[in-house]
């Protein structure tokens, strides 16, 4: 099998490629997210395509599925130039698409999420029979078994990408675009994911992977392309490069690989959790956690999303109550019976950076100087009882940018149209400047660019320096174990155990978030 | 999100005209098809509006029931919810007025029960406003639904109690009996009197200085106080106004309550300062008018006052088309509302690319010169 | 007894009668919502619909043209709001509000130009109408007790749009849950974006959508003055729009169950109109106005969720932004 795959990448190379993009661009407004980008792609290859967020990838695979128009540029498959003017002339060519958010329909049926727009009569229960009986075949061929009718919205979210996987290939699609397939995925599932992709490939069929984790690239494809603001800056052959090679083409300069970490020093402990646990609408969120925080430390709290991480900084910072269980900060306890919400929280000393900056952290048609003080608008400096003074406003955000870098440095500006790292700034400088004893983060560099992931790396170590405490959230292990003097692992809402900087390498903290506890590390727990 | 590239007066000002004179463009057109002369009516319409004899007190008269709805609807809509109950909220403040006057102005003096009436209007349609403001809260009920079988339920009842236990004792229409002597806001050609200066006979009366205060009232509240901060940041996104330590349910309600409260203050003009009783459907509409208001005052007090100005000297202006023309009823001033309300609330940004496109040529043409 | 079993069937028969239009409108808004598109315009097709109607069929004497008429002009402002709507993206309640309005001059303004009688159509005659269709051996089933009275008063003297209604719910519940279309129907207002990345245009899905709930409504306004009445009165259709949006939200968004509401609701103004006036021992007085008030309340009953669960298609009153 093996072989087989290595002699058609071979013997396909004197063939046009099956996929080639001429000088596309495309504008939205002022943002020019794709200079003149050019791709080859050999056939039954895996041709990874990475680039930092915002680098134009996403935009490019888009164009390619025609669900955006190039401004200018051309599209070849098989050498045979293709114009696209809807998502059905490029499912037409064979080009099939894993959408990083699914699209699939959360109340339909497995079975009618693969039939809708493919249906083959107007009768919709025939052709549902004629669908399940060629998508059984396809399953076996490929090694894809799902339930077809099971709900979508009750499958585990590795199980819908298996349906968007199945329905791309029952429409017969020959090049398969995953655009940031693995973000939602456990390490193992994205084991199990890239096990599909290499049955797929041996099949014949191309694959192009839209990521930025460079592991990934180094783990399955054959060759990748780099971009960086909106162009294409590198085509390599995957064998030929290294992580840390692309890194430097990803970002345009050498990567600060080493954040300037130093041993902590912890003193009293301020925040402790007891057998905290969640219930909504009768799952259960969060399972009996119990931990502890002190003064002058960072616990890191790894996961992949959705495994309780959101749901346990909502509790430790007051938005909801525990269902059970009691958290004491700073000596005063919260439980189910006596709840404290954000106000009462925020009073104790505790910051949050939430994770959703977008929804939570900022109001993004509101000016800078207005976000500035969300959550802090009952300050007195701002005004009166009656009165709250933009004058006052506007000189306060001023001095926050200042001190964190913020630019453009106009309070007046909304804030939407800041960049993200300058949003996330604007954010800590707020939750910073109230003098926080803790520190909750959420996802502190999602979405923002690597000069200012530095910065705010650099303010959190420092804060921590200063005697705060601070826990940090974050699906990027990478932060995590770079950051964290502790960490805590999450799996199912469950405290799989806390391990110390020293033990937490990739490989156990993997395994830990995909539920498996190592024996020693059960001991200690 | 394409409005970063139009500076702000274009956004402000020239949009909205754009609109506005699409609507009227379209009601040109459908005056034409009918046989009369656009321009002709449009003559008399300004004319009828601001240069006959009282025309202007009738403009104004009409305004003021405009910019009570208008900023009604605009509060809400601070919030984000979509009130259309403004109907039936100013329905249930004349019955807040009503009830007061008819129960203590035997026994108070008449200032009294002015003041208590306007406290009553304004808690019987913040009422109104509060109850789906609590069912979107709290339950999840659509606004928009609720607040449209709140107007309809708000109608059956002054039906049903003018009709009935208020109706005027030896009277066969649905009304109440006149309030007692000097119940009422003193119009404006009275107090003109007063003071030596003879002006118009027009029903224009103090609710409209009223309105005016109110206006000024909600432009600090919504800019310069925290609770219009914590308003609007709940409007655009209900997980920020939590993670700031708000619960989005408790400020929906608030909002909705001083909408509602707002769309009641209507009835003082209707109630207090023109009818000195209560009458069925005196609220004819004006809930209704108050959403295009808003929206074409894009939510502001300083453009609700315009914009409140517009359509009173439409009204105004659509009673002379009644007698001036054989073929043209009031009902052509419902008309060319519902285009104004679709051109400028609909259709809003309908102009804006080929705005947008004219103005980079312009701004092109003149860095290019200089 | 037989008095009192005769008018219940007659109340029934009125049931029938006024719930037509409701039926009609709201498989309507059935289409327009399950796609996407909030439609509260109901009222005002009805209105257009009825009036094109009547002065069709003043003019030309055909109740078919006055049909085609009334769905002409409903489908015509159908588009408006598709226009509105889905090319423009704009706000749907605001631009189904402004239909609404515009229904109420448009209809005066142009009735008044037409036919100077104060914004009426000239009273229509018989033969201008649908007439009601009298079923086979009716009036000599008429003696059979019980099952003849049934078959006379309730079933038999309906006229032919009152039978289109009842096979308007079926083709819905058909369309809608048994075709390609119905799942594309359903799925472009739960999820648009799924439909886009199948390869379907949202776009054309929603305005099909939407000039669907176009001739519904206008058979629905085509029933109030050609075939239920004889000619147009200003504001006759009376807020049965807003009901029929209320029926298909109680019947959360399925034909069938939607079609129950509107025959619970219709039959409650039968019931008014029929205690109209009546003294009932006990009770007094029936205060029919709040009979009538009925189904507006019972609505917000439900949407509060004290009685069963309203679920709303996901993506009702967002409009489908592609490109960010």
């Amino acid at each position: 099998m093996v072989s087989d795959t290595q002699h058609k990448t071979g013997g396909n190379s004197a063939l046009p490629p099956v996929l080639r993009l001429s000088s596309i661009n495309k504008r939205f407004g002022a943002v020019h997210a794709n200079k003149d980008v050019s791709l080859e792609v050999s056939a039954g290859t895996v041709h990874g395509i990475v680039g930092e967020n915002g680098a134009g990838k996403s935009t490019l695979v888009s164009i390619l599925y025609a669900f955006y128009t190039a401004d200018s540029g051309q599209i070849y498959i098989s050498g045979q130039q293709q114009q696209f003017k809807s998502s059905a002339d490029a499912i037409r060519a064979g080009i099939g698409m894993v959408h990083q958010h699914f699209m699939l329909v959360p109340n339909f049926t497995v079975l009618e999420n693969i039939v809708l727009g493919h249906e083959s009569s107007g009768n919709l229960a025939s052709s549902k029979i004629k669908a399940a009986g060629e998508l059984a075949t396809l399953a076996k061929k490929y090694g894809l078994e799902v339930d077809l009718d099971a709900v979508v919205q009750d499958l585990p979210v590795g199980l819908q990408q298996r349906v968007e996987i199945l329905k791309a290939l029952y429409r017969g699609a020959q090049i398969l675009i995953l655009d940031e397939p693995t973000g939602v995925l456990t390490p193992q599932e994205t084991e199990q994911l890239f096990e599909i992709l290499k049955a797929l490939r041996a099949q014949g069929v191309t694959i192009l992977l839209i990521t930025h984790k460079l592991k990934e690239i180094m783990a399955i494809t054959d060759a990748v392309s780099v971009m960086r603001g909106g162009e294409m800056v590198a085509h390599l052959a995957t064998q030929d490069t290294s992580p840390r090679q692309l890194a430097e083409l990803m970002v345009g300069r050498p990567v600060l690989l080493d954040v300037g970490y130093s041993p902590p020093t912890p003193t009293d402990i301020c925040l402790k959790a007891d057998n905290i646990s969640l219930t909504q609408s009768g799952t259960t969120k969060l399972d009996g956690l119990s931990f502890s925080l002190r003064s002058g430390e960072i616990l890191g709290i790894a996961g992949v999303s959705g495994n309780g991480q959101s749901e346990l900084l909502e509790i430790l910072s007051g938005i909801r109550p525990p269902s059970s269980g009691t958290l004491s900060i700073n000596g005063h306890e919260i439980g189910a019976d006596n709840p404290a919400g954000p106000s009462e929280i925020k009073a104790l000393g505790v910051a949050h950076v939430p994770e959703d900056r977008h929804a939570m952290g900022l109001v993004l048609p509101f000016s800078a100087a207005e976000s500035a003080v969300l959550g802090y608008e009952d300050d007195a400096r701002l005004g009166s009882a009656a009165y709250f003074a933009p004058e006052a406003l506007h000189s306060h955000c001023a001095q926050l940018m200042a001190e964190f870098d913020v630019r453009p440095a106009s309070p007046e500006l909304k804030s939407n149209l800041f960049s993200g790292g300058n949003q996330q700034k604007l954010v800590l400088a707020r939750e910073i400047s109230s003098a926080p004893k803790i520190l909750l983060v959420g996802q502190p560099t999602r979405g923002v660019d690597i000069g200012a992931i530095e910065f705010i790396h650099k303010q959190l170590l420092s804060l921590r320096d200063k005697g705060c405490a601070i826990i940090l959230v974050s699906v990027e292990l990478d932060e995590i174990l770079s950051l964290s003097d502790r960490v805590m692992v999450m799996n199912a809402g469950q405290n799989m155990g806390i391990i110390d900087r020293a033990d937490a390498t990739i490989q156990t903290v993997g395994l830990m978030m995909a539920g498996v506890v190592d024996s020693d590390v059960e001991a200690r727990r | 999100m394409n409005n970063a590239i139009l500076p702000r007066w274009i956004d402000i000002f020239l949009l909205p005209i754009i609109n506005l004179l699409a609507a009227l463009c379209v009601a040109g057109i459908i005056i034409a098809l009918i046989g009369e002369n656009p321009f002709t009516a449009l003559v008399v319409m300004l004319k009828g509006a601001f240069v006959y004899h009282g025309g202007l007190g009738y403009t104004l008269y009409y305004t003021t029931n405009f910019i009570f709805t208008g900023l009604a609807v605009a509060v809400a809509f601070h919030a984000m919810l979509f009130n259309i109950g403004g109907e039936g909220q100013a329905m249930m403040g004349g019955l807040g007025v009503g009830l007061v006057a008819l129960a203590i102005d035997p026994f108070l003096p008449p200032v009294l029960v002015v003041l208590l009436g306007i406290c009553a209007a304004a808690a019987l349609g913040g009422l109104w406003g509060v109850i789906p403001g609590w069912l979107q809260a709290r339950r999840g009920s659509h606004i928009v639904i609720t607040t449209i079988m709140f107007n309809f339920i708000a109608s059956s009842v002054m039906v049903w109690l003018l009709a009935g236990m208020l109706m005027n004792p030896g009277q066969m229409s649905p009304e109440t009996r006149s309030f007692a002597e000097g119940v009422g806001l003193a119009q404006i050609h009275v107090i003109a009197g007063w003071l030596g200066i003879e002006i118009s006979r027009s029903p224009l009366n103090l609710s409209f200085p009223i309105a005016l205060i109110v206006s000024v009232g909600v432009w600090w509240l919504i800019w310069r106080t925290r609770l219009g901060y914590i308003i609007r940041a709940t409007g655009h996104s209900e997980k920020a106004a939590i993670y700031a330590g708000h619960d989005p349910a408790r400020i929906i309600m608030i909002a909705m309550a001083i909408s509602g409260a707002l769309a009641g203050l209507m009835a003082l003009n209707e109630i207090l300062g023109v009818q000195g009783r209560v009458i069925l459907n005196f609220t004819s509409g004006y809930g209704f008018t108050g959403i295009a208001v808003a929206l074409m005052g894009r939510n502001h007090p300083v453009g609700i006052l315009f914009a409140s100005l517009l359509f009173g000297a439409l009204y105004q202006g659509g009673a002379e088309l009644d007698f001036e023309f054989q073929s043209i009823t009031r009902e052509m001033v419902l008309m060319i509302q519902g285009l104004i309300i679709l051109f400028s609330g609909a259709l809003a940004y309908m102009f804006n690319p080929a705005v947008e496109r004219i103005y980079l040529r312009l701004t092109k043409q003149g860095q290019a010169d200089g | 007894m037989a008095d009192l079993w005769l008018q219940f069937v007659l109340t029934i028969d009125a049931t029938i009668r006024v719930a037509t239009p409701l039926m009609l409108c709201a498989m309507a808004g059935l289409f327009s919502e399950r796609s996407g598109i909030i439609d509260i315009s109901l009222e005002g097709k009805m209105l257009l619909a009825a009036f094109a109607a009547a002065s069709v069929a003043a003019l030309t004497g055909s109740p078919w043209l006055a049909l085609a008429g009334g769905i002409l002009i409903s489908l015509l402002f159908s588009l408006v709001h598709g226009f509105a709507c889905i090319t423009h993206k704009g706000n749907q309640v605001i631009s189904g509000l402004a239909i609404n309005i515009l229904a109420s001059g448009l209809t005066v303004t142009i009735g008044i130009a037409i036919f100077a009688q104060g914004g009426q159509t000239p009273f229509l005659s018989s033969d201008q109408r649908f007439s009601s269709i009298t079923l086979p051996f009716a009036q000599a089933a008429g003696s059979i007790p019980i099952i003849g009275t049934i078959y006379k008063e309730i079933l038999s003297g309906h006229n032919l749009l009152v039978w289109l209604a009842f096979v308007a719910v079926g083709l819905t519940s058909l369309i809608v849950f048994r075709t390609s279309f119905g799942l594309r129907l359903r799925a472009v207002g739960e999820k648009p974006e799924a439909v886009d990345s199948a390869g379907i245009s949202v776009v054309a899905m929603r305005y099909q959508a939407v000039m669907i709930a176009g001739i519904l409504c206008g058979i629905a306004g085509a029933y109030l003055s050609v075939a239920h009445g004889a000619g147009f009165v200003r504001e006759m259709t009376a807020g049965k729009g807003y009901i029929a949006l209320a029926a298909m939200i109680f019947g959360n968004w399925r034909p069938l169950p939607a079609m129950m509401a509107c025959l619970m609701f219709g039959f409650l103004d039968a019931l008014a109109a029929r205690l109209q006036g009546v003294s009932l021992p006990m009770i007094g007085e029936v205060p029919t106005d709040l009979i009538l008030v009925l189904p507006y309340v019972l609505t917000v009953v439900l949407l509060a969720g004290f009685i069963g669960k309203s679920t709303p298609p996901l993506a009702i009153g967002t409009p489908y932004i592609k490109e960010r």
